[in-house]
């Protein structure tokens, strides 16, 4: 990976630049399973893993489909004196009713739904068409760069753990029970870490190039 | 050890592709191109004040309001984490206390130090700085746990007279400070603690 750039005549055209600290390399594509580390400042710039493509693809699918359906499936169920009540995802991102908090619930929605929704249709659409060896879709470039910014607001881990830390906090008070959704909910968690973990965000963008 | 500014070229932060120095877009992806974006402290520091001075009221307004039975009883993060420890699940007290406070406080000094440490320099080491930079991008989402417990508790606990929850006002302007302070570590310019050491002192 560390060629030295002064060697090759400088055509910017072969390099990759290293986001964190702007050094610069002849990219070159790693062997299988190895990874290209800026010597520099340690970032990863470049991952191959084999069949990342159709990896992602699979998980993706995955996600989108556990997303949907533990959106509308219970989530949670609380008995109290004979009293119960059951939740879905959607009543829970709903539950700032009043005034100025709807503004909580609307981010609410958007971090632990919509955002991780979009963020795997997009990287279906970008990455189905390079796998099958098609013509990148269209504004896949703009689909995919907006699918990398949209990464820290997808927060599907964070509320799992905010489900456990609930449930303790109604121990005293009541009896909790978890739904189907629930479930569904933590093996997400798990898909889209492993998920991210096949993404190297330069593979796509050469290939996306490669294609036009 | 090269940088692309020293060729007199641009890389870009979004696709890591090279281009001639003066190209305004990256014909790649489109994202804009800046070699270093010469506000780019200024930015970092507004977004992080704006997260600050939304932690305040985070912390002097109830996060949650309980109604049972009893009364009525309105907790702030630090309150509600006391009273779980009291109730004997410390576990789960340090989770909230660790993802609502010591995080939190811990993100405000620590893109302070780094946005400080551009202008003044600093004892810590490029790559200890540029860590310190990825744990703190990493661990920032955390914080929303506290946000989304009271989403869940104040939909599912409402068992009329028995018990309800509801949000308190504290909600809304914790998950503005988490915000804030995660577009604030965003805008901040890695490239930019690399650069004060210069090319020579970088060759290894």
């Amino acid at each position: 990976m560390a060629h030295d750039v002064r060697d090759t005549g400088v055509d910017p055209s072969v390099l990759i630049g290293c986001p964190g600290c702007d050094a610069v390399y002849v990219a070159r594509s790693p062997s299988e399973g190895e990874k290209a580390v800026c010597s520099r400042c340690s970032t990863v710039l470049i991952t191959n893993r084999k069949g990342a493509g159709v990896r992602i693809l699979a998980l993706s699918v995955a996600i989108l489909v556990l997303v949907v359906a533990a959106t509308f499936h219970p989530f949670l169920s609380i008995n109290a004196a004979g009293l119960g009540n059951r939740v879905s995802l959607l009543d829970v991102a709903f539950s700032f009713g009043s005034g100025f908090l709807v503004l909580v619930s609307l981010a609410t929605v958007m971090l632990i739904v919509l955002v991780p929704l979009m963020r795997v249709v997009l990287l279906i659409y970008v990455i189905a068409p390079i796998e099958f060896g098609l013509r990148p879709a269209r504004h896949s470039r703009g689909a995919f760069r907006l699918a990398q910014e949209l990464k820290p607001w997808a927060m599907t881990e964070i509320f799992s753990i905010g489900c456990a830390v609930a449930l303790v906090k109604v121990a005293g008070i009541a009896r909790l029970e978890f739904g189907p959704a629930f479930w569904m909910f933590a093996a997400l968690s798990v898909i889209v870490v492993i998920s991210d973990r096949y993404l190297c965000s330069w593979s796509i963008w050469r290939a996306l190039e490669a294609g036009q | 050890m090269t940088t692309a500014r020293e060729l007199g070229f641009v890389t870009c932060t979004a696709c890591a592709k090279v281009w001639p120095g003066g190209t305004p877009r990256c014909e790649c992806c489109g994202h804009r191109l800046q070699s270093r974006h010469p506000n780019n402290l200024q930015v970092v520091w507004a977004f992080w004040l704006t997260g600050l001075l939304c932690y305040i009221p985070a912390n002097m307004y109830p996060m949650l309001v309980t109604s049972t039975l009893v009364g009525t009883d309105s907790s702030t993060i630090i309150g509600g984490a006391v009273a779980i420890a009291q109730h004997g699940d410390l576990a789960i007290a340090a989770i909230v206390l660790i993802a609502s406070v010591v995080i939190p406080v811990a993100k405000f000094i620590a893109i302070a130090h780094l946005a400080l440490s551009v202008k003044r320099g600093s004892r810590q080491s490029e790559h200890g700085r540029q860590h310190l930079y990825e744990v703190v991008e990493f661990i920032g989402r955390w914080s929303m746990i506290d946000v989304f417990v009271v989403a869940i508790l104040s939909a599912l606990v409402q068992l009329s007279v028995v018990a309800s929850i509801h949000p308190g006002p504290a909600a809304l302007t914790f998950a503005l400070s988490v915000v804030f302070t995660m577009l604030a570590a965003r805008s901040f310019d890695t490239r930019l603690i690399w650069d004060s050491i210069g090319p020579e002192s970088s060759e290894t």
